[in-house]
Formats: C-alpha cells, structure tokens, sequence
C-alpha cells in the first residue's frame, strides 16, 4: 500500500478514474494540489483564463464525449466564479466534478482570506457536494463524486478540499476503489413492465401519435434506440433545444425542433396529437407555452430516470420511470410482439392521414423548405450564415453556441444528424458558454470541426479565452454574428416594448474583433457581403491549425421565427414573422 | 390543500440537513414545523415536518426529497393510520387564585407542572398539535409567558415501519 499526500490522492485519483482534461486556475488554497500535479500526474491540465470558462470547457467537453468534465478552482472568488458554470450544467443535466479549494480546517467560519462557503453557495445547483474532513476520505468521495455525477440523471458534483488536507508532508495509505455503493442512492435500472406495456398499447392505438424527444436521449445515450423505435412506428419526431441530433435532422420522420421558436409543423403537429411518446424531455415552459392548452387532445407517456421529471407541469397518463436506453429497448420488444399478434397495428390509414396534414404544415411554413426570411434586403442574414456554416461543415461540425438569436438561428438551421454535436446551455441560457464549451469539445476531438456560434455580446462575455486557445492551440472556429445590438433582447423590446431599446444597443464602443483575434495570435476574417460568406467560410475551416474569429455582419434588425404567441397561447399559437400570425 | 407529515430518515452526515431546508425554500414549499434526531442507528437521523399543499405539491416535494442523495427513505405519515406527537413547554403567569385554575387546566389536558416558582408555572403538555393549540386557548394569552414547540414527531400504526 503506497502512502499518499492529499494532492497526491487528487493527482492519483483523475489518472485513476481515467479524466482526460483538468480544466482548472490555481490559487492559495489549491497550491498542495498544483504541485501534486506538476511532479506527477499524467493527465494534462488546461489553464483558463476565469474559472467560468473552465467549468464551461469541462461542460462542453462532457457534451461532446459523454464522460464527465473536471474543474479545479481555488477557494473564495475561484469558486464563487465556477459558480455559473455549476449551474448550466445543472440545468442541462451534465456529468462534472468540481474540485474547489477551501481555507485550512481550522480557519472554516472564521471570515479567513479567500474563504467562502462553497458547499453552501453551490447547494441548490448541484446534484451532490462533499465537505472532505479527513485525507483519509479522499479516494473514496472522489469515487463517489464521479459515480454520483454520471449515474442516474447526472450532474455536478462539488467536493470541497479544505488546504490542510492535501499538505504534502501528511500521507496516508492511497487505495482507490473500484466501486462505491450508497444506500441512499439506487437510481433506476429499468423501466416497470406494467408501465411500459401500457404505454405500448397506447402507441399502437394512436391516430396522431408524435415522439418528444430531449436531451435525456442525448445524456442517455439512446439515440439509436429511439431511432429504431421512430422507424418501426413510422411516428413522427420533434425535438427539444437540448434533443437536436439524437434523431438525424435530414430524416423525413424528423418535424423539427418544438418549442418557443419550434417549427410550425412541430408545434402543430404536437397540439393536433393524441398520443406523445416523452423520451427525456420535460416539458420546459419554452416548450410547453401555457400549461393550462397544452395538447389538448393528448394522452401523454413520459419516459424519464428522474421521476420528479414526470408530471412536474404536465400530468402523465403513463409515467415510467427508468433510463432511456433500457426503456426504449423494452418499449420496442413489447410493440414487436404487440405487432405479431395483431398485423393491422398501428393503424396505417390514420398515420397516413396524419403525415398527410404534417406534410402539408411543413410544406407552408417549413424553415428546410424554402427560405422563411426575407431575403431581398442587402444585408446577409443571420439564417444564412448558419446555413452556409452547415453546407460547408457537411452537417458534422461540433456546434457550442452561446445565448441569444444566434443560438435560436443555429437550432433551426444546423441540421444535427449526430448527438454530441449541439452542445448549447438549454436550461441556464448562459451567456458566456459558447467558446469555452467549443475548447472542450475540441480537446476531445482534436481532428473534428469545431464551431463556436455566437454573437457580439456573448463571445465578449468570456473572451478572455482566446489567450487559453492561443497556449494550448485549441483552433476552433468563431462564428460571431454581429448586429450592433444584444439581439434577442432587442426583439422582445420591438415586441413588446414598442422598440424601446432599453441597454440593448452597444453604438460605437465595440471592439475590432478582426485586430482583437489578431492580438492573441489568431485570425480574423471579417464578412460583409453575401457573396463572400462561403468562400470566407470554406477558408476559415481549411485552416486547420489556426483560430478563426469570423466576424459576420449580418441584418441588425431581423427576428428569430416562429415564435409562440405569449401569455396565454397554446403550442400552435406562433408568431411567423413580423406581420404574420397563426 | 392538506396538512402532511412526512418523516425522512437522512444519513446523519454534515449538511445533510441544509439540504432538506434548503430544497423547501428553493422551491417554494412551506415547512410549517421540523425537527430531527439520532436514530438508534446513530449513522441514521430521522427528521419530521409538517407541510400544507395540494396532492400535486406533496408529490413533488416527495418526489424531490427523494432526490437528494442524503435522503435514505421517507414516508408521508398522513397517507395511512398513524399517531401524532408533539411536545410542548409554556411558562405561565400563576398567582393567587390563578395557581389552582392552572393546575386544574393543565390536568385536564393531561399535563404536567414540571417547574414551579412563586408566580410562574411552568407546564409540559403533550399530544397532537391541536390539542397543544387548544390548551393555550384554554389557559389564556394573558397568562402565557413563553410557549416552546418541538414540531411535530409520528409514526404509522401497526405494522409498518420506515427502516433501512
């Protein structure tokens, strides 16, 4: 048995648990654990520039692999700053384990430098946080901080390490565990029979049935399981923000994304339904829009790991609770052996009948069909950029996107046929997110494009990454959309505010972002003119090595279509352009 | 809206019940009263509260209990037959004539004078929240000095058990 520091455990324990990437920013508290780095550990450490961005680098790097990301930060400000990383994973439901630094035992309470009450902070945003107290303790709660994170419906899971206890000169017997078993914690391992024969019955007896699908096919990893299943039903399937690429957008089962700026014939096509199959998804209020007419007409079956997913806003007719994967598996075997018993399920006239209408939707006011902008006005807009973005990537990039229009246009017009490759901040709708998200990803896939789509307020929000791009040569690709304006701010003013631009303009004080890459060692192709936009793009990714910070003006005053009609408008209540209304 | 008392046993561990607290007050749900022990089981903490809300509330807060890793198992006493206990401390002015109107109250509910003074009683009463309520109504808000709750504690009747 080896005798260990605290550090060293730490340092021992990510090659251990096999992490590929610490993203982390050293401090005082966290110095023991630095130097433990620095003699031994194997795995790389990339060194942001705000611990924001590494806990966004470590979210996007989990999006993008499946494994969990890692976040190491000092105590005080190192953590508070992690803060908002912590949370958009929550939201989003993404595997991390955070690492935070906090003053020695016996200054905890005492207001000493630097303190502050991470757990306490961090509570209401994680899905577990550990107090370490005794070094002893540390290969085993770091084991139980990954287990916890990635099982079940994963998430972030802070462990505090006061500095006393990663002292390089107390050692202890060092002994990883294979496995950790808490009493208090069993999630799901399948699905209820009863349930899912249920809610196979109430599949093959629908006329209008439609399959909601989110990001829990994604984190899931049952994507191909819904795939499978969409396609012996010959069902239709919508996605959420967080669903985008767990079913292949170029497929002609696929409707869409739903939602607040869902496709007409997705919203449509789930208010008209009678039946919706729930993988993952949980009836977000950027969905739903007023709970109170939602679907009217629909009996619901919401599959979920978490049950306090199920029947939180919308009531379930058949909940089952169970991973995704494992239910979807189940759900299938039942409904093959439904259909070899009676061969006229599910009823094939109906379904016809209900793809006729959804290809009628689809066919009036489809954003794939032909172009719903308008595209007589001289600027480029910002749809298509984002479509030549898609054209030029062959639909296979790795998209991080910040929040805002730009992230709303990216959803509609990348066409995802893969998941991990959207990886945008659903829940939380944090600005800030995009390029440390893209790094990320493009550790982890080193040869694969990579796009940050962002626009000229978010990219500035953790921009300071550029410099962490520049050391360790991370060449992601910029896509910044710039109109002047905080885009999606201004449009609910023009909404609603009678174009009241309240701290929504930014006048002259941007900066030159083409000068400002540059500035940081990287390239900078500003954009114009329509007519330059693919070459200019085509050029960006040809250059595999370099940093490419595209600066693309686009239509200062465009909006992101459809919208849902709110307060008090249902699912197909939708705003389709500036004039138009359903 | 009903009144709920659901009883969690917790891994007696730090924080443990800063989660419970902090789940209620996160989202929006009341405790109307709380308390927590040891259990036999000393690694074990077993924590009662009181909550007001529709059926669908108390699933959700059942429900997001359930979800916290500390949280071993729980139970929503008021779903089956169960008793209710709560104890109660009040110091009461008590002089002259009072003194015996006191004692006789406080027998009546059951009571018992656990500390005397020469104008001060104080009384311990136990049992079911209302009947706690009905005996401060009985001796009056001018006599009372200072009331102590516990909140409430319970358990299901006959056989069934909340254990590991």
């Amino acid at each position: 048995m080896e005798l260990l520091s605290g550090g060293e455990m730490i340092a021992r324990a990510m090659e251990d648990e096999g992490v590929e990437f610490i993203f982390g920013y050293p401090g005082g508290a966290v110095l023991h654990i630095y130097d433990a780095l620095f003699k031994s550990c194997k795995v790389p450490h990339i060194l942001v520039r705000h611990e924001q961005a590494a806990t966004h680098a470590a979210d996007g790097y989990a999006r993008a692999t499946g494994k969990p990301g890692v976040v190491l930060v000092t105590s005080g400000p190192g953590a508070t700053n992690a803060i908002t990383g912590i949370a958009t994973a929550y939201m989003d439901s993404i595997p991390m384990v955070v690492l935070s630094g906090q003053v020695a035992t016996h200054l905890i309470g005492e207001d000493a430098f630097q303190e502050t009450d991470m757990v306490g902070i961090s509570r209401p945003i994680v899905k577990h946080s550990f107090q370490v107290t005794r070094t002893e303790d540390i290969p085993e709660i770091i084991k139980k901080a990954f287990y916890i994170a990635t099982t079940g419906r994963p998430g972030p899971v802070v462990v505090d390490l006061p500095k006393d206890l990663t002292n390089p000169h107390d050692k202890f017997e060092y002994n990883y565990p294979k496995k950790v078993k808490l009493r208090s914690y069993t999630p799901a391992t399948r699905g209820h029979s009863g349930q899912i024969k249920k809610a196979a019955s109430l599949l093959l007896s629908a006329k209008r049935p439609i399959i909601y699908a989110g990001g829990g096919v994604v984190q899931g990893n049952a994507s191909e399981q819904l795939r499978v299943l969409a396609r012996e039903l010959n069902f239709p399937v919508t996605h959420t923000l967080m669903g985008l690429g767990a079913y292949p957008a170029s497929d002609r089962q696929f409707v869409g994304m739903l939602g607040m700026h869902g496709f007409y014939e997705a919203n449509n096509a789930m208010h008209h339904s009678d039946v919706i199959l729930a993988v993952g998804a949980r009836f977000d209020d950027r969905v739903t829009n007023t709970t109170g007419k939602f679907c009217p007409g629909a009996k619901i079956v919401h599959i979920d790991i978490d049950p306090a997913a199920i029947s939180k806003t919308i009531a379930a007719d058949v909940p089952i609770v169970g991973p995704v994967d494992s239910v979807l598996n189940d759900l299938l075997a039942v409904i093959h052996e439904m259909r070899a018993a009676d061969k006229t399920l599910p009823d094939k006239d109906a379904l016809k009948h209900w793809w006729n209408q959804i290809d009628e939707w689809r066919d009036t006011h489809g954003l794939w069909v032909r172009p719903q902008y308008d595209t007589t006005t001289p600027f480029i807009k910002p749809q298509q950029v984002i479509e030549t973005l898609c054209k030029v990537t062959h639909g296979k990039a790795y998209v991080a996107s910040d929040v805002g229009q730009h992230q709303m246009f990216a959803a509609q017009y990348y066409k995802f046929d893969e998941p991990r490759r959207w990886l945008n901040s659903g829940g939380l709708g944090t600005m800030g997110f995009g390029l440390p998200a893209a790094m990320g990803a493009k550790l982890a896939f080193p040869d694969a494009d990579v796009a940050c789509v962002t626009g000229e307020g978010s990219i500035q929000m953790n921009i300071q990454e550029l410099s962490t791009c520049a050391q360790y040569k991370i060449p992601v690709k910029i896509i910044s959309l710039y109109n002047g304006y905080l885009g999606m701010v201004k449009q609910w003013q023009d909404m609603q505010y009678d174009g009241r631009y309240s701290e929504s303009v930014y006048e002259n004080s941007l900066p030159n972002f083409i000068k400002l890459a540059e500035a940081y060692g990287h390239v900078g192709i500003k954009v114009t003119q329509l007519s330059d936009l693919e070459e200019a793009m085509k050029e960006a990714f040809a250059r595999k090595n370099d940093l490419v910070f595209m600066d693309i003006h686009v239509d200062p005053h465009e909006h992101v279509y459809p919208m849902h009609i709110a307060p008090n408008g249902s699912m197909r209540d939708m705003w389709l352009s500036k004039t138009e209304r359903t | 809206m009903m009144r709920h008392i659901i009883s969690v046993l917790l891994e007696n561990e730090p924080g443990a019940l800063s989660r419970v607290v902090g789940l209620f007050s996160q989202r929006g749900y009341n405790i109307e009263t709380l308390n927590v022990a040891p259990t036999e089981d000393p690694t074990l903490s077993r924590l009662t509260l009181t909550t007001i809300g529709d059926d669908h509330k108390i699933e959700q807060i059942t429900k997001h209990l359930n979800r916290l890793i500390d949280v071993v198992k729980l139970v929503d006493l008021s779903e089956g037959a169960h008793i209710e206990r709560e104890l109660m401390l009040v110091k009461v002015r008590a002089t002259g004539a009072q003194r015996a109107e006191i004692k006789r109250c406080t027998d009546i509910f059951r009571g018992q004078i656990v500390d005397v003074g020469p104008s001060v009683y104080t009384i311990q009463v136990t049992g079911a929240a209302d009947k706690l309520d009905s005996f401060l109504e009985a001796v009056g808000e001018a006599a009372i000095m200072e009331v102590v709750r516990s909140g409430v504690s319970g358990i299901a009747r006959g056989e069934k058990i909340l254990s590991l």
